[in-house]
């Protein structure tokens, strides 16, 4: 089943053009990969897509089963959540809010939610403490819980493993592929990480000069695969 | 001692002392709770800036001689402050600049008017009351007080419903945005709350209190405790007790109000950070 499908997106900001003609499409299920080099608008493709900021011209597709409501987001850091003082628990459930609406307090059921979230994050022992004296990868854990918390059936993750240290990186991609292997939770990513992409995803959106859209497989083949990373690429 | 405890029960006796701890408390309650949010938001200097927008619409008002000012200078400060809160992220100007900018900018209009078209002989102590709220806390009128405690209990209400909401927009706008909260109504009713309670508590007690009621209780608090609920009620009760210590404080020595009230403040909050230093050993 096909989840979204963007067609001719122009993104950028205040109507100047960063990338132009970006078309593919995201099923259900779907583990893909954004790459591309600083500055190529990974991050500005992701707003777009979550609906932060406008396309320039294009569209977006979406089927009905993906409103807003069924999405599971996970920012980058800001720097106010550095010195944030909230706990564990507070932050997680603070993503069932979309499943609020009007109701101020949460209900049983979103606890319930939060609690098995808070498992499935392996974080059961750091449910009471602060966030802010939490390891940077406790944090990611987490945001990815709280992310969890709000998304139905896909999550989309930016730059998840940035500025942690390997082994902790592994164990994200580790959470993030049984995600997706286990719960069928479509995942659209964000990565530096060109050898983790390729070695977890079965599909890669490659933008920068040349866009790139296809299976894992095909980009391997490809000459952007080679030219963007050929020295990562032998340990795969 | 003893005189001190005297003089302070002979006072407490006066109904005008007891509308001043009454609207004391009730704001410093306010203002702290709005505190929380507001710090963390990095809009700690939001009471200062829209107290000036206030003062800068009142003169206005004074120009065109409103015989009643304050739908319009609240008017004025709530499209300010929804201005300011939405700017957020994205903005040419950031937050704190544009915060810089409409403080700065409205104070000078405002006084810029008032020299102009001043119609009272002691300028200088009304701008001064205005911003610094000498005495203007002991000359409650009993109308005043009981405008106070409904707006009071109105914000209160209106926190405790949001809370979860205000939480989860102060920690992530833009996770909430993306993920189908409404933060931009959210964000609508924080704007207008903070507005009213800013320019009801200006009336009341000045400016310069205003600022020190948002900043100071929540940043003690937050030197002390690490989850939000607790930072949160914390805050309100150090706030409660600084306002009722200061005033106490002022009627016995003679001391200015909001004055005593921000000193008690500045004590708390190195005693705070203290304790929190230790606890954190």
């Amino acid at each position: 089943m096909v989840q979204l499908v963007c067609k001719d997106l122009c993104l950028g900001y205040d109507g100047h053009e960063i990338i132009g003609n970006l078309n593919f499409e995201i099923e259900q299920g779907d583990y893909l990969c954004i790459v591309g080099e600083n500055g190529s608008g990974k991050s500005t493709l992701m707003k777009t897509l979550l609906g932060l900021q406008p396309p320039v011209s294009g569209k977006i597709l979406t089927n009905d089963g993906m409103h807003r409501k069924r999405i599971g987001y996970l920012p980058q850091q800001t720097d106010i959540q550095k010195d944030f003082p909230a706990s564990v628990w507070e932050i997680v459930l603070s993503g069932c809010q979309n499943k609020c609406g009007i109701r101020p307090f949460y209900s049983k059921e979103q606890k319930q939610r939060a609690m098995v979230n808070i498992e499935k994050m392996e974080l059961q022992k750091l449910k009471q403490r602060c966030y802010r004296d939490l390891s940077g990868g406790q944090q990611q854990r987490v945001l990815l819980a709280r992310a969890l918390c709000a998304a139905e059936d896909i999550l989309l993750l930016d730059e998840p493993v940035a500025g942690l240290d390997p082994i902790v990186t592994e164990e994200m991609y580790r959470l993030i592929f049984e995600l997706n292997a286990k719960d069928g939770m479509t995942i659209v990513m964000i990565s530096h990480d060109i050898a983790s992409a390729v070695k977890y995803a079965d599909k890669i959106l490659h933008i920068g000069e040349n866009v790139f859209f296809g299976t894992k497989e095909e980009y391997l083949e490809s000459n952007q695969a080679d030219s963007f990373a050929k020295g990562e690429m032998k340990n795969v | 001692m003893s005189e001190i405890f005297n003089k302070l029960s002979l006072y407490l006796q006066y109904p005008f002392v007891q509308y001043a701890l009454v609207v004391g408390v009730l704001i410093a309650l306010c203002s702290s709770l709005l505190g929380v949010t507001l710090v963390l938001k990095r809009f700690s200097f939001i009471g200062d800036g829209l107290s000036h927008v206030a003062f800068g619409a009142m003169a206005i008002a004074a120009v065109l001689q409103f015989t009643n000012d304050m739908p319009f200078v609240l008017l004025i400060t709530i499209i300010s402050a929804v201005l300011l809160l939405r700017t957020g992220q994205n903005a040419k100007i950031k937050g704190d600049a544009s915060l810089a900018m409409i403080s700065v900018g409205a104070l000078a209009i405002g006084y810029l008017l008032m020299n102009i078209f001043s119609t009272s002989g002691n300028l200088s102590g009304d701008v001064c009351s205005t911003l610094f709220g000498s005495t203007s806390i002991l000359t409650l009128t009993p109308d005043e007080v009981w405008l106070c405690i409904i707006l009071s209990v109105l914000m209160i209400a209106v926190f405790i419903l949001f809370y979860h909401k205000i939480f989860c927009i102060t920690f992530d706008e833009s996770f909430a945005l993306a993920t189908g909260v409404r933060a931009r109504l959210y964000n609508l009713i924080l704007a207008v709350v903070i507005a009213v309670i800013i320019v009801l508590a200006m009336n009341l007690v000045g400016s310069l209190l205003i600022s020190a009621l948002i900043i100071f209780p929540a940043l003690s608090a937050m030197r002390m405790f690490k989850t939000f609920k607790s930072v949160t009620i914390c805050s309100a009760v150090l706030a409660v007790v600084c306002a009722v210590l200061g005033l106490l404080i002022s009627i016995a020595f003679g001391t200015p109000v909001g004055s005593t009230i921000v000193a008690v403040d500045i004590v708390s909050f190195f005693i705070f950070m203290i304790i929190g230093k230790m606890i954190r050993r």
